[in-house]
């Protein structure tokens, strides 16, 4: 069959010499292995989060046993060590994107915080009455509603770019509506409803060309393949660690140094002050400026363990992986009568929105829930894009890199289970 | 099996035929409900006279759960003054709630038995409430301003 012989293509061999197989990777996943309702857990849910190694797990308690202090505070050996395993964090993260250093790297506590830090700190202080931002149908509402109240607080205009008929973007509107008063494009990398990868690099070279700033949503892009923000020249990128196998109450904002200096402070208090007088202060150096009071240090050196846990795999592998399951995916549930699939045939990630009949997303969610397959359904907090696609939601099924054909094929099965209950 | 249970013959009946789908023109209670979780809607209107309802229609967009149980809300309350009305909205609840009703109530749920398997659904409570909670509000805002008057 075919899904045997692309799972025995499944290892893979490291420069170390070990070669490693899906099912290896499974193992390190402890939630994967468990029944939900009788049936063995197919989790397809990796677009909203993803479920965490062994090895993150562990290198949280183990810093909460043996390593825990405030960071950034205590002349103490305690301190010093958890100073040094979060700025180590940093600098994963400086070399997992390419930043140029951990100046660039602002911790926050999610993506959102991340779109809401450049909103009101940049957007705030750089941006005026007339000025306009273009962003695009498909945006998550994280990168829409704070570009709509600071729209509103400013008198700015919102260019939205509507998506063509196969889930892309269209690049021809969005030529021209980038000009000489656009400030911002705000974009989303990967599509979380319809995997379109968007063509960022384009897009950052058509805003610069009349001044803009260009601010990338990485949230579905950063942890299914390898990203060079540096090479792809955007000025602000900003992602997720619970998308990422991190954990929790961790995001990332990049940014440029030289936009990163001139931009205010966003949250105040300890730690983002150099010196502080009763009446006024001054601020720290980058990136603490931003990193008001004490940060979620543990979870920023979970996210470092996330990323050596998809190093050690390997960026490439990941997207292969994924590669290959979504083919496989998009070929087999396309075989489920009446399905329509939402989004680009070719050069998408592996996220893949559906709709049976008229089957409304919510029950297809309920039995395929009954055969242990855990989808997401609804809006997927991408409401504009629904009314575009003149539908009150979708099924989705995402892939990471610890799915398999097999789950593939329970997912296509539980469909048709599905579809013949409602016919 | 579970799933049956929660999607039981008449349920799916009122999901595909739905009774009194439409809206009131001029109504004399009316709201808007929407679960902002999955983007179902609900809107329900009713013609009150000597505070009874005399006609209430629905109409929205949502899953099986939502629609049928919204269906099955506007054959119950037609007939039944706002006092009944409210008085069975709350036993409606509490009976999705997963709680025993004391026996003196003398409330028959009749047709709306069947989405007692929601129950067993934890994650679809809110599909099968939307249009009760809808319904509740709307006596609730009309009660409001008639007893200004």
């Amino acid at each position: 069959m075919a899904q045997e012989n692309l799972s025995a293509r499944k290892a893979v061999h490291f420069s170390s010499g070990h070669s490693i197989n899906l099912s290896a990777i499974r193992k390190d996943f402890p939630v994967l292995s468990q029944m939900i309702n009788g049936h063995p857990l197919v989790y397809l849910d990796n677009a909203a989060s993803t479920q965490k190694p062994m090895s993150v797990i562990q290198k949280m308690q183990t810093f909460y046993e043996h390593d825990y202090a405030n960071v950034h505070r205590g002349a103490y050996e305690l301190s010093s060590r958890a100073t040094d395993e979060y700025e180590e964090a940093r600098r994963k993260i400086v070399d997992f994107i390419n930043a140029a250093g951990s100046k660039n790297i602002i911790f926050t506590k999610n993506g959102s915080e991340a779109i809401n830090l450049v909103a009101y700190s940049w957007g705030r202080h750089f941006l005026n009455e007339g000025d306009e931002i273009v962003l695009t149908e498909m945006e998550h509402h994280s990168n829409l509603i704070p570009w709509q109240l600071l729209a509103e607080e400013k008198g700015l205009t919102l260019r939205p770019v509507p998506i063509r008929e196969d889930g892309t973007l269209d690049m021809e509107v969005l030529k021209k509506v980038i000009f000489s008063k656009t400030k911002l494009v705000a974009v989303t990398h990967v599509s979380n409803v319809l995997g379109t990868i968007n063509p960022v690099a384009e897009i950052a070279r058509l805003a610069h060309s009349v001044g803009a700033k260009i601010l990338v949503d990485g949230a579905q892009s950063v942890p299914h393949f390898s990203v060079d923000v540096q090479a792809l020249d955007c000025d602000f990128f900003t992602f997720s660690g619970h998308k990422m196998l991190g954990p929790t109450g961790i995001g990332v904002l990049y940014g440029k140094e030289e936009i990163l200096e001139e931009m205010p402070p966003f949250l105040s208090g300890g730690d983002m002050i150099s010196e502080v007088w009763i009446d006024h202060a001054t601020w720290n150096e980058l990136p603490y400026k931003f990193e008001a009071g004490t940060p979620p240090f543990v979870e920023a050196i979970g996210l470092g363990a996330a990323i050596d846990y998809l190093q050690t795999i390997g960026m490439d592998w990941v997207w292969e992986h994924e590669q290959e399951l979504t083919q496989y995916a998009l070929a087999q549930i396309k075989t489920v009568p009446d399905l329509e699939i939402f989004g680009p045939t070719e050069n998408r990630a592996g996220v893949i929105s559906f709709k049976i009949a008229d089957i409304h997303p919510h029950d297809v969610a309920t039995f395929l829930d009954q055969e242990g397959v855990e989808i997401r359904t609804g809006h997927h907090c991408a409401q504009p894009l629904m009314r575009r696609l003149c539908i009150p939601g979708t099924a989705r099924a995402s892939f990471y890199l610890y799915n398999t054909f097999e789950e593939v094929d329970r997912l296509v099965a539980a469909l048709n289970k599905t579809r013949e209950f409602f016919k | 099996m579970a799933l049956e249970e929660l999607y039981q013959e008449i349920i799916l009946d009122h999901y595909r035929h739905p009774r009194n789908k439409g809206k009131i023109e001029d109504p004399d209670i009316h709201e808007h409900a929407t679960n902002p979780l999955c983007g179902d809607e609900i809107d329900i209107s009713a013609k009150v006279e000597n505070g009874v309802i005399k006609e209430v229609k629905f109409s929205g967009q949502g899953c099986s759960i939502s629609q049928s149980s919204a269906s099955l809300l506007t054959e119950a309350l037609k007939g039944k003054t706002l006092e009944e009305a409210e008085t069975f909205i709350a036993a409606f609840r509490e009976m999705l709630a997963g709680h025993e009703l004391p026996e003196d109530t003398g409330i028959d749920f009749g047709e709306l038995e069947a989405l007692r398997g929601v129950t067993k659904f934890p994650a679809r409570l809110k599909c099968a409430t939307l249009a009760w909670n809808t319904a509740q509000e709307a006596i609730k805002a009309f009660e409001k301003t008639h007893s200004n008057h």
